[in-house]
């Protein structure tokens, strides 16, 4: 194994009950995180990012913003996916890349889009978290993830408030990790490390 | 050489295949889009491996065919992003009902959920006898579809909402027959629509238009295609005529800023300098 691997990114996903998680996680994590942090939520496709952002922003130092088509990903940031466009990670470039194709399981934005773009474009250079939720989006693409070399972690579904979609992830195939929310901010801190402590 | 090596080599061949037989070159699209629509495809098909798409996309038009239009397929509806339809009652139409005759270029109208709902608009705002609607698109399948007008009855409740918050004056069902699991879009709507094969890598442009409606279909092509498309655009449109692109649609192009200026940064609504 690469012990010395230099992560390159960070993704996650979740649907109902992953908002509470994603703002313990922030407010974990520094606003130097030296990784791009990449999030598809489930949301209702007429709503707005604004509030979540607000929300998020209020909650640590990491810059979070609405994800935006042909947007250069960037370190020490965390990008959410807008209501109804799929995001996905363009190879190569590692630009953000939004599109309008039909839904995947019954989402968009969908995790499984996210992830096995993701997947593609970083290899093992990437860390693919999967939050609470009611579906099985993302179970595919973080199994995606793991064949590709990355490392895959599940937030413990005892700690989830819907703990069908970290349950799907660990029955689609191994993960790496399945921790409650608060270790997994800590996990990553390890797995990158250069940011100084929030 | 691994397998993700592997795989981009078969893309690239497979797309140079595409490009030397049928003239479409897919190297302009985004690539992550497109790899996500060869999976689907290969998937569907039952086939394995990307090579083994490329005898067939060689030898059978067929296959080529129906590859193109399951790059396309059913990924519009009606009032997409009501907000906007909104702005262009607003912003739009006070300008076009200044002139005797309108014409508008809808590209890439897809199965033309979004041209009917345009044309609705139009209706209601007492423009629609004075208008020319050339609606394209380079997939003559969807365009059939478009043609007929006919969409299952289950989005009409999603499509009723969004004409709702598009600022619709009627009922969407003055619009449409129901007929058990579909809707048939009324004929008045089609009226003043001429549905075409054009193709946005290469066709030449059209004439004099005082409104281009190009909406998710840029924000699947590469930054020089792009560019191109809005040289082609810019030389279709009258002078101070309208470009109306997706909400979610880059912006930072330079062909843009030189051509036009912006009527609407949020909607995504130029007009031709
Ligand atoms: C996502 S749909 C957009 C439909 C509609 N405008 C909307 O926003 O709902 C994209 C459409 O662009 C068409 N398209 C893609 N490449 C094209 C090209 N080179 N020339 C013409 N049409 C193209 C596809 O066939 C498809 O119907």
């Amino acid at each position: 194994m690469h012990k010395w691997r230099k992560f390159e990114a960070v993704v996650i996903g979740g649907s109902s009950g992953a908002i509470d998680a994603i703002r313990t996680l922030v407010s974990h994590l520094p606003g130097e995180f030296p990784v791009p942090v990449i999030c598809v939520l489930h949301l209702h496709p007429h709503s707005q990012n604004e509030s979540m952002i607000q929300l998020l922003s209020g909650h640590g130092s990491l810059k979070v913003l609405e994800a935006e088509h042909r947007m250069q990903i960037k370190a020490g940031r965390m990008y959410l996916a807008p209501p109804n466009y799929h995001l996905l990670v363009e190879p190569g470039e590692l630009t953000l890349s939004l599109n309008v194709d039909e839904k995947v399981n019954m989402s968009r934005p969908s995790i499984d889009v996210l992830f096995e773009s993701a997947a593609d474009a970083y290899g093992d250079r990437l860390i693919g978290i999967m939050l609470s939720g009611a579906s099985h989006d993302g179970a595919a693409g973080l199994q995606r993830i793991k064949e590709q070399g990355g490392i895959t972690i599940v937030q413990d579904p005892e700690t989830a408030q819907a703990p069908i979609m970290p349950k799907a992830a660990m029955v689609a195939g191994r993960v790496d990790f399945v921790l409650p929310v608060a270790e997994i901010a800590e996990l990553l801190l390890l797995k990158c490390p250069g940011g100084k402590k929030a | 050489m691994n397998n993700k090596e592997l795989e981009q080599v078969e893309i690239e061949v497979l797309i140079d295949s595409i490009r030397r037989r049928y003239g479409f070159d897919f190297s302009n699209y985004s690539q992550a889009s497109f790899k996500r629509r060869l999976q689907h495809y290969l998937k569907l098909k039952n086939i394995n491996r990307i090579s083994d798409l490329i005898p067939a996309m060689l030898h059978d038009p067929a296959t080529f065919k129906t590859f193109l239009f399951n790059l396309s397929i059913p990924v519009t509806e009606m009032f997409r992003d009501p907000q906007a339809f909104q702005v262009v009652r607003q912003k739009v139409v006070p300008m076009l009902s200044t002139y005797p005759s309108i014409k508008i270029w809808h590209a890439g109208c897809a199965s033309g959920e979004e041209v009917y709902a345009l044309a609705i608009v139009l209706v209601e705002e007492g423009l629609y006898d004075r208008c020319q609607i050339y609606a394209t698109d380079f997939n003559d399948q969807v365009l059939k579809m478009a043609e007929e007008g006919i969409y299952p009855t289950e989005r009409i409740k999603e499509y009723t909402l969004n004409y709702q918050k598009a600022g619709g004056k009627r009922s969407l069902s003055d619009y449409y027959l129901s007929r058990y699991e579909a809707v048939i879009m009324n004929s008045a709507l089609r009226k003043r629509i001429v549905f075409a094969n054009h193709n946005l890598m290469g066709d030449a442009s059209f004439g004099e238009m005082q409104l281009i409606v190009c909406r998710n279909v840029l924000i699947y092509f590469n930054q020089s295609l792009k560019e191109e498309v809005l040289q082609v655009f810019a030389e279709s449109l009258a002078p101070r005529g309208y470009l109306w692109l997706g909400t979610k649609e880059d912006v930072g192009l330079p062909g843009l800023r030189n051509e036009f200026k912006t009527i609407d940064s949020r909607q995504k609504i130029f007009q031709k300098k």
